[in-house]
């Protein structure tokens, strides 16, 4: 049998859950061997070009780009997973949702104190993704199969998650890990 | 500014307590219309608290409002057996007379209209507080009358021109509020005479006494159940030099009422009750904690309570035993359900916000103000005063092995006869409806939302311990209503008396209701209904008090009994619907960046 493969994305995140894959150490290195990685920051492949296994998705949708990402996602992958609070539940750049957009918008870009008074501007180009209304959670946009929690996951969970997906079985998830306090 | 001057003066009227400042914002509130933050300011900084724990109070509770709330401040009942009797309409009237929406006031600042909580008279809806003043039974051209009494700036106690029954005629009570007592039973709704339970208890040794009520095997009537002997017993056996005994009459549980109709008739069995209990566990104080909603019967209570000082029933020298004081003193909510949570209760008795303690130490080890207290449901202290009077055995005879006694039961909703039922514990629901005259319900709830949706096929079900427990909250659902509607109902609620505490229980339950919605609107699955049962699994285990840990109960118990109405509300040709809308989110923000969706973005 040929690899399973792995995409990953980083949405509205802090690249903090790609860290905590990261924080799996020297089983990078056994992991590597037992998957490929595809579409993902790790190795910087843009662009799906086939069905991938399993997707990891860290952050929740704030703008048109995001829920573009995830959407395609969903497509290319046979088991999406959200992994960490701000995929799960917005996390917090959800703290905006009880704020109209146009007044985060002008907050931060014309009222706010550290703005250069001669650059008052909302940026408007085109190209840029265009900001939701609030921060959405995953689930809520695309079928999600599986939830991973934790601001991040430790690297204890995602090894674990990723070995059980891998190899088909249940997952243990013993209370440490699922522990936050 | 005479703003200052009334401040000053409230301020000095408690003695700058700290611990009375729930009454401090009363009287402001009351004085101006609303608590403003320059009293915020001034109340901080004469009790020595800071601003944050004075505004911590003056938004918890619903009888508080940090903008005017009008001169006249409606506050209409909107519980789901308001909306049966016609509250939709009722609303409408009072939006067009009084020309304002709900949740606002009137420009001019002389009428607001507010939502809020069962205020206890589902028996006679619809129903609004206004100004202190409860009006029941509301039409359309009463609330036209009202409305242009109050452009006419008259007192709204005028507009009382027929009383209800009973002491609702007395001169300290004079409301329109009807007891709608149909059934009177042996141990709360009999005739009392003052003096029978506590000259009796007091020639006993206190540990008789609670030998007594653990011989009758009361329980508490308040909900939980919990052996009331026995917590007598625990707090005896606290140590320290003073203990508490409090009455818990806050009566917050959507469709009770029972609890006003003993404080409006049977007020002298309750406070001698509290004597006993006093008696027992060695308390010389006892509170009354009496929910806003209630205050139109403080005044007779503080007679009856006079009265029986005269009596020496209480006050000194209580029961005729020298030397024995026990007094009893009122403390008013202000519009809280949470508050009927026993470590809530306390912490509102206290003067501040009424958020639940962690648990342990129990109240009858750490109570009010760090003193062993006994917390006692209403019904309970009755049947306390009752079974020293009549005796631990006579008691059991009634009811059944596990449930000894009565229960009354606050019947509403769907039914001919709505009002107050003292029954023996053990009777079906099928024998209930049929005495109520709501034989052709499809549902019955029992215990109000946090308690249980029994449907049709299992009305052979029976109010006691060992099957239904209930404070006494009994809703009748006809044939003709959307248990969805019950349900959404019930969530609102919630969501609304959450103390927001714990996670789990204030964002949990609006995310339940939000699911609610998707599968109302025709967009559910199946994966959508066991969401709904894992999340409110969660819910209940891990929240801290009963609120949370009850709150998931509407959706949990219909999607149990009611199971085929959900399955015939979701879709079954797919197993995930999306209610997101690309365009829709986008369009707040391109309104501001002018920019705009472009061909990728649809799909
Ligand atoms: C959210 C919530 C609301 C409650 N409301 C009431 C109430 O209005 N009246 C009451 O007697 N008990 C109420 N209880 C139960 C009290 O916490 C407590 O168990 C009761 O007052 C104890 O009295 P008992 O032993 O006589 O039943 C409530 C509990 C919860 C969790």
């Amino acid at each position: 049998m040929s690899k399973p493969i792995i995409a990953t994305a980083s949405l509205a995140g802090c690249f903090g859950c790609h860290m905590s894959v990261l924080d799996i150490d020297d089983r990078i290195l056994t992991l590597i061997d037992l998957v490929e990685f595809h579409k993902s920051p790790i190795d910087d492949i843009k662009t799906f070009s086939k069905i991938c296994d399993v997707g990891l998705i860290e952050g929740g949708c704030c703008n048109s780009e995001n829920v573009e990402t995830l959407r395609e996602f969903r497509k290319n992958c046979k088991v999406l997973v959200s992994v960490g609070e701000c995929a799960i539940m917005g996390g917090l750049p959800a703290m905006r949702n009880g704020i109209p957009v146009k007044d985060c918008l002008e907050e931060a870009y014309l009222h706010c104190p550290t703005v250069d008074p001669a650059d008052r501007m909302i940026p408007n180009d085109p190209e840029l993704p265009i900001i939701l209304d609030k921060v959405y959670p995953c689930h809520e946009v695309v079928k999600i199969d599986a939830f991973l929690p934790g601001c991040p996951p430790s690297a204890e969970l995602i090894w674990k998650a990723l070995v059980a997906l891998v190899e088909g079985k249940p997952l243990d998830l013993t209370y440490d890990l699922v522990k936050f306090d | 500014m005479p703003k200052q001057g009334i401040i000053k003066t409230i301020l000095a009227r408690h003695k700058k307590d700290k611990s009375r400042l729930i009454e401090i914002v009363r009287d402001v509130q009351s004085a101006l219309g609303w608590v403003p933050p320059a009293a915020v300011a001034e109340i901080a900084e004469a009790l020595n608290v800071s601003k944050v724990d004075v505004e911590g109070v003056a938004t918890f509770y619903h009888f508080f409002s940090g903008a005017p709330a009008g001169r006249y401040a409606v506050y209409l009942n909107d519980n789901f057996v308001a909306g049966m009797k016609g509250r939709a309409e009722i609303a409408a009237a009072f939006e067009k007379e009084a020309k304002c929406r709900f949740g606002e006031t009137t420009a001019d600042g002389l009428i607001g209209l507010h939502a809020t909580s069962c205020i206890g008279m589902n028996d006679q809806e619809p129903s609004a507080i206004i100004n202190g003043v409860v009006f029941t039974k509301l039409t359309k051209a009463k609330v036209k009358q009202i409305v242009a009494a109050m452009k006419a700036g008259r007192d709204m106690a005028r507009l009382v021109t027929t009383c209800g029954d009973g002491a609702n005629q007395s001169k300290l009570v004079r409301a329109m509020v009807t007891n709608n007592i149909r059934k009177k039973g042996p141990v709360i709704l009999a005739p009392f005479k003052p003096g029978e339970a506590i000259r009796r208890a007091v020639t006993w040794t206190p540990e008789d006494v609670i030998a007594e009520i653990k011989r009758s095997n009361l329980l508490g009537r308040g909900g939980a159940g919990f052996p009331t002997g026995l917590k007598w017993d625990f707090c005896v056996q606290s140590q320290a030099d003073r203990h508490y005994v409090v009455c818990n009459a806050d009566e917050g549980e959507p469709g009770t009422f029972k609890d006003r109709v003993i404080l409006t008739e049977q007020a002298h069995l309750l406070f001698e009750g509290m004597a006993v209990a006093g008696y027992a566990v060695g308390a010389k104080e006892g509170i009354l904690y009496l929910r806003a909603e209630y205050a139109y019967l403080k005044n007779h209570l503080e007679h009856v309570l006079e009265a029986l000082r005269k009596k020496a029933i209480i006050g000194r020298n209580a029961g005729g035993k020298k030397g024995f004081i026990f007094d009893i003193e009122i403390k008013m909510g202000a519009g809280a359900y949470i508050c009927g949570e026993e470590s809530a209760l306390l912490e509102s008795a206290e003067g501040k916000r009424g958020e639940p303690r962690d648990r342990p130490p129990f109240p009858v080890t750490y109570g009010y103000l760090g003193y062993p207290t006994t917390v006692n449901n209403i019904e309970t202290l009755c049947a306390a005063a009752r079974i020293l009077a009549k005796g631990a055995g006579w008691f059991k005879t009634l009811g059944t092995a596990k449930s000894a006694g009565t229960k009354l039961l606050s019947v509403s909703g769907d039914c001919r006869k709505p009002g107050v039922y003292e029954v023996e514990f053990g009777l079906s629901l099928q024998k209930l409806l049929e005495m109520v005259g709501g034989r052709d319900a499809q549902a019955v709830q029992v215990g109000g939302p946090s308690g249980t949706c029994v449907s049709r096929g299992q009305f052979e079900r029976r109010i006691g311990f060992e099957d239904l427990p209930t404070g006494g909250s009994i809703i009748v659902i006809g044939p003709h209503r959307d248990m969805f509607d019950v349900v959404h109902n019930f969530m609102d609620f919630f969501i609304e008396e959450s103390c927001g505490w714990c996670a789990p229980c204030r964002v949990g339950n609006s995310l339940l209701k939000r699911k609610l919605e998707k599968i109302m609107s025709g967009k559910g699955t199946i994966r959508d209904l066991s969401d709904l049962e894992s999340w409110g699994r969660i819910i209940k285990t891990m929240s801290r008090c009963g609120l949370g840990q009850t709150s998931p109960n509407p959706i949990l118990t219909t999607l149990q009994n009611f199971r085929h109405l959900y399955e015939s509300k979701v879709r079954h040709d797919t197993d995930f619907v999306t209610e997101f809308d690309l365009k829709a989110a986008v369009h707040a923000a391109s309104g501001v960046t002018g920019q705009k969706l472009t061909e990728a973005h649809h799909e």
